[in-house]
């Protein structure tokens, strides 16, 4: 694993993931893929849905992937992935391997929409077949490459342009899926979710670096705030995510083997949600009096959610 | 090490049978298929072999078809030999991916049993599936028996993985006609049929890390065009490959292929244009015909994609009148047979008469009588020196005559 010992060195260093790319200034995506592909010492193999990430960093006849990269289409990273991996077992079964002295580790990104909805059955299909790779979900809770459309990971509440908030609309009225403890459920061996925040980037790296470690079908749900679509300024891309583990909007935990479930971060003054929604300009329509009791409830769901996890990280199951 | 399959030198194989032996001896590395009839033995007996020690290859057994092709997408780009098999709503499925192994010039074989798309629902024989793939990009070879099925396949590694070619190919076969039917197929032992195919050199393997590719980029306006135009190329300049393959496969084999078959054309005033198992029901309405005085000949593209427009034209040159039957439903325009020989022969300054039949959709039976009857329609044209037929008429369908002029 590179040694790297600050944030600033994470979102900059060249290694396997080369600047130049075009996502927006302050994009979390990049900060999250740095972080992954260079938490092992093994080659890596990458393959990314269509999205933000992809559209914006294999552009012809530009690249700013140093690894092998593979982008296949919107809902099929997952397959893509595994195709690949099935192909490392049989050359090196057979003794057929380009490159003998070097393990080689899989690793799949995808957004929230080509994870949570549109290559869901496709994700879901590999992890139980166990092939041994490592899924990414890059969670920006909408579809950002087409204009910021609502997706299965959008916040009660959150404005998007296809749950838009209007006189009669707070925006969106559906609660995110719960898409970890769903590839919980799987019998993966490691799921865990992380965030790009200040305090919490080497957690992220940990994280990667024991998926990447762990055979079998991983998963790590990476929040991942985006500065276009949610409304805050380039600069304040941490904070956000700070913010979001703070308030427990985005609890880091992991769970191994399917089940056993740790909390690897309990604030000390668990924040009121307002504190992260009134940042964003998605949910600044939550403020006005006729839509205050939508805060209120996320706040309830907030604070059952966590209850949730302190209660079933006690009983350890 | 995969154990040898002991052949005998004649075997007694359904079409499914056969290709799932030829993908065995391709040795492949990676098969990722998903079940659907009437493909399904195929998918069936290569797990078997697999279970016995006969291939060491992987077996993904995915939970779609849309990721069967993006699984062989992935292990292509990976870099070693991969292979599938599917039907009708299963190719549906895949098409997206279709275009994405093509574009990624990856050498994917498919054997693709030839069924019928829903709704209604169908389990048989046609060719809607295949029609549906007619423009994604990939080679499209034609088998119209078990034999060929096996043959076809072994064609089909080759010539996807020339340097120069590059691309993916599918072997089809009709569903349960060829499937489903046992005849004697005469097989290479494996030492043979794997030396035939040739290890597999890939270019630009993902696995190979030290060198990292970057398969599936973005192209907009600047240079999208240029990749599509030079995929174009490889499957317009491919013909010279698949002629090669084929002349080392009769030196092998003794059995000669080529990429328009015909059949008593020497002679003939009329032909008919005719793909797949009917084919061979159409050599009997042939030989029937001219015991009748009808002098009647048969072609059939053995390669439906490239389509071979100028061979197509060079064999009806002394043809008056030509029948194309389709077995899919063009849904509002003229079968495909009929609009690529059509094209083929006024590209040449031929102006056979054109007529076009439909034929056999969801496994209908179309029998040498059914295309006695057509042969017979079609010398009216040649005999009047213009059509006196209807356009576009549909063979044995129940109910009133149904025809469009
Ligand atoms: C089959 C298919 N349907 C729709 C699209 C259009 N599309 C491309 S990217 C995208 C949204 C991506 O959202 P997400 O996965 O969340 O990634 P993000 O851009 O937000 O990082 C959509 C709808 C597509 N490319 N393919
Ligand atoms: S729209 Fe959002 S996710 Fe996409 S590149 Fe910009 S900041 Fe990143
Ligand atoms: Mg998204």
């Amino acid at each position: 694993m590179k040694n790297i010992t600050t944030l600033k060195e994470f979102a900059c260093t060249p290694d396997r993931f080369n600047g130049g790319h075009r996502l927006c200034p302050g994009c979390a995506h990049g900060m999250i893929v740095r972080e992954v592909i260079n938490a092992t010492d093994d080659d890596v193999v990458v393959s990314t849905a269509t999205g933000c990430l992809e559209v914006c960093t294999a552009i012809y006849p530009y690249t700013s992937w140093d690894v092998s990269w593979l982008h296949i289409g919107f809902e099929n990273a997952a397959a893509g992935i595994s195709g690949a991996e099935a192909m490392y077992k049989a050359l090196s079964r057979k003794n057929k391997s380009f490159n003998p002295d070097k393990n080689v580790k899989f690793v799949a990104f995808g957004g929230d929409g080509g994870t949570y909805d549109i290559g869901f059955q496709s994700l879901s299909g590999a992890t139980e077949r166990g092939h041994d790779f490592l899924y990414v979900c890059l969670d920006n809770e909408g579809y950002m490459n087409t204009g910021g459309q609502r997706s299965s990971a959008t916040p009660i509440g959150a404005h998007t342009t296809t749950s838009p908030r209007g006189r009669v609309s707070y925006g969106e009225k559906n609660r995110k899926k719960d898409l970890t403890m769903i590839m919980a459920a799987h019998g993966c061996p490691y799921v865990a979710t992380a965030t790009p925040g200040s305090k919490h980037w080497k957690d992220m790296a940990q994280k990667a670096a024991k998926a990447l470690s762990t055979v079998g079908p991983t998963f790590i749900n990476a929040l991942s705030p985006c500065t276009t679509e949610w409304k805050f300024k380039p600069e304040d891309t941490v904070e956000i995510s700070d913010l979001a583990v703070e308030t427990c909007m985005f609890p880091l935990y992991e769970i191994e083997d399917g089940h056993k479930l740790t909390i690897n971060y309990k604030p000390k003054n668990k924040l009121p949600v307002e504190e992260y929604l009134s940042k964003q300009g998605r949910f600044s329509h939550l403020f006005k009096p006729e839509n205050r009791w939508v805060i209120e409830e996320i706040q309830k769901e907030v604070d059952r959610y966590w209850e949730y996890l302190l209660r079933r990280e006690e009983a350890g199951v | 090490m995969a154990t040898k399959y002991e052949l005998k030198s004649k075997e007694i194989w359904d079409g499914n049978t056969a290709a799932s032996h030829a993908l065995r001896q391709a040795q492949v590395d990676v098969v990722a298929a998903y079940p659907i009839t009437p493909s399904t033995p195929i998918v069936q007996n290569y797990a078997s072999f697999l279970a016995d020690g006969y291939v060491d290859g992987e077996f993904v057994m995915v939970e779609s078809e849309h990721s069967a092709m993006s699984a062989c997408v992935g292990a292509a780009a990976a870099g070693g030999r991969v292979a599938t098999a599917t039907s009708s709503q299963g190719y549906a499925l895949m098409a997206e991916v279709l275009y994405q192994a093509s574009g990624m010039r990856l050498p994917i074989v498919m054997t693709v049993v030839n069924r019928a798309l829903a709704s209604p629902l169908n389990i048989h024989g046609d060719h809607g599936d295949m029609y549906l793939g007619r423009d994604a990009g990939w080679i499209h070879l034609i088998a119209n028996n078990p034999q060929e099925a096996y043959d076809m396949t072994l064609c089909a590694f080759k010539v996807a993985e020339d340097k120069s070619v590059r691309l993916p190919v599918t072997t089809n076969q009709d569903g349960f006609l060829v499937s489903h039917t046992a005849q004697v197929v005469e097989p290479l032992d494996d030492d043979t049929a794997y030396k035939f195919i040739g290890d597999y050199t890939p270019l630009n393997p993902m696995l190979d890390t030290s060198n990292p590719a970057t398969y599936g980029a973005q192209t907009e306006e600047e240079w999208h065009f240029e990749f599509k135009a030079s995929q174009h190329k490889a499957l317009m300049e491919s013909p010279a490959v698949i002629d090669e393959v084929f002349a080392e496969f009769e030196k092998l084999t003794g059995r000669k292929y080529n990429r328009v078959e015909s059949y008593k054309l020497e002679d003939a005033d009329i032909a008919l244009v005719v793909m797949g198992s009917a084919y061979e029901t159409a050599m009997v309405a042939v030989d029937r015909a001219r015991e009748q005085g009808i002098k009647v000949g048969l072609v059939m593209p053995r390669s439906f994609r490239p389509f071979p427009y100028n061979e197509m034209a060079e064999k009806l040159k002394n043809i008056k009148a030509v029948a194309a039957l389709d077995r899919s439903c063009p849904m509002g325009a003229m079968g495909a047979l009929y609009n690529e020989v059509s094209g083929a022969l006024s590209a040449n300054g031929q102006a056979a008469i054109m007529t076009n039949y439909i034929y056999g959709l969801g496994g209908r039976d179309t029998t040498a009588e059914h295309i006695l009857e057509v042969i017979k329609e079609t010398n009216e044209n040649a005999k009047a020196g213009k059509r006196v037929t209807d356009l576009q008429g549909f063979i044995n369908l129940r109910g009133p005559k149904l025809s469009f002029n």
